[in-house]
């Protein structure tokens, strides 16, 4: 194990800010000035949203009721097809019902300012 | 992860778990005195002097050190722990709150008992006190044997088959106490969590007063479609809703889930998303605990369900 990650983490790291920088992809692609995505891991992490997704990052629990949510930030498209913009994100984490009403997602207990920091969160979440 | 479980072991809330975590810091320092004590004797008896390996060596110190220190420390040691779970477990004394606590495959099952014994309230994977109370927990199990253990308020009691065990618990203050079952009782053993709730004493009167009534009906259109979803997919087998035809007995009372801090018996946060995703499919959650998934339902009976359950509180 040790061997491994030694040798993948030497070559990458300049081919992931080439790849950054060529598919405008992760927190450049979708600014959100203010928000906190260290915050916004936080507030996942107390709200439960890994009860019903896979979220990189969180160990327990990871479940499967809705979609993983790895490399999020690549994704176009949010459930109900609209645009995976940072507005409609921050929409969507606390009304989901709002832009996908037949969706089994329930609008979640958060403010607006903490649906701002997991929006900024969910686009840390690279493709890898 | 519901925010404080594991609950912190070390940092009592009241007088029975401050005694348990004077002792436990006395049994440790009393470790680090014998380790250093038996490190230096075995230093002076590869590296010493002739004469201090002389002095160190011989009858003298099997008689003191081997003999007469243990039977002292560990006689002392023994009366200073019987004396104090024989305070911890003592039988009814007619002044504290009385709840039953049972041990479930993997959750506890409350009930609260008037002055008569009768049980008055049932509830779930939550237990209400009042502050500066004292509070006698009679536990015992219907399955395998766990153990009741909120760390911050009281000892570590096992709770057995066919036999009622009594702990004694106070919370100095209100607040919000995190438990852990702390017997291996199976599969999701690691993830049967409670949560001791201590209120100022008179909310707490007030509290129990209005939960012995049943709770009022849904209000929403979604909460409404939510009771017929929940009616229709047979929960009521094993739930009990108060008031409605759910009157199932195999799984947690859900009279007043709505009102509950965690899910899933202390571990997760209660709110809509994890409401649904523990109905869809708490086997994700809690591998192997009782209650199948539910993956028949589609979104929107999920969200009213999840919409119903919300408004049990």
């Amino acid at each position: 194990m040790r061997a491994r990650f030694t040798f993948s983490g030497q070559v990458p790291i300049s081919a992931v800010l080439f790849l950054t920088a060529c598919n405008q992809v992760g927190p450049d692609s979708h600014p959100m000035p203010g928000a906190d995505a260290g915050r916004g891991r936080e507030i996942v992490r107390a709200t439960g949203c890994a009860s019903c997704h896979v979220i990189p990052g969180i160990r327990w629990p990871k479940g499967r009721v809705g979609p993983s949510l790895e490399g999020f930030a690549g994704q176009a498209l949010l459930p109900g097809g609209h645009v995976n913009s940072p507005e409609n994100l921050t929409g969507f984490v606390r009304d989901a019902p709002a832009f996908a009403p037949d969706g089994g997602m329930p609008p979640m207990p958060l403010s607006d300012a903490e649906a701002r920091d997991v929006a900024a969160f969910l686009y840390t979440l690279e493709p890898r | 992860m519901a925010v404080g479980w594991p609950p912190p072991v070390l940092d009592p809330a009241g007088p029975y778990a401050a005694g348990i975590t004077a002792l436990a810091w006395a049994l440790a320092v009393m470790a680090v005195i014998v380790t250093l004590f038996v490190m230096f004797t075995i230093g002076v008896a590869l590296l010493g002097r002739p004469a201090a390996k002389k002095w160190w060596g011989g009858e003298r110190l099997i008689w003191l050190g081997g003999v007469a220190t243990p039977a002292g420390v560990l006689t002392g040691l023994l009366v200073w722990s019987l004396a104090l779970t024989a305070d911890l477990t003592h039988a009814p004394r007619g002044d504290e709150q009385v709840i039953r606590v049972t041990g479930e495959m993997w959750w506890w099952r409350v009930a609260y008992l008037d002055a008569e014994g009768a049980e008055f309230l049932h509830d779930a994977n939550e237990i209400h006190i009042a502050a500066g109370r004292p509070v006698l927990l009679e536990l015992t199990s219907s399955d395998v044997i766990h153990s009741f253990w909120v760390p911050r308020l009281g000892g570590k009691v096992d709770m057995i088959p066919g036999r009622t065990n009594y702990l004694r618990l106070i919370a100095d203050r209100p607040g919000v106490y995190k438990g852990q079952c702390a017997e291996y009782c199976g599969g999701p053993h690691a993830l049967m969590g409670l949560v001791v709730v201590a209120h100022p004493p008179e909310e707490l009167d007030a509290l129990l007063e209005a939960r012995s009534r049943p709770p009022a009906g849904p209000v929403s259109e979604e909460a409404r479609l939510g009771a017929q979803v929940f009616d229709r997919s047979g929960c009521g087998a094993c739930h009990t809703v108060r008031g409605t035809s759910a009157r199932g007995l195999a799984g947690p009372d859900l009279t007043w889930v709505g009102a509950r801090r965690t899910l899933g018996a202390g571990i997760l946060p209660n709110n809509r998303g994890t409401l649904a995703g523990w109905v869809a499919n708490s086997q994700d959650i809690k591998p192997q605990n009782r209650m199948p998934p539910y993956a028949q339902l589609s979104g929107q009976e999920l969200r009213a369900i999840s919409a119903y359950l919300e408004t049990l509180e």
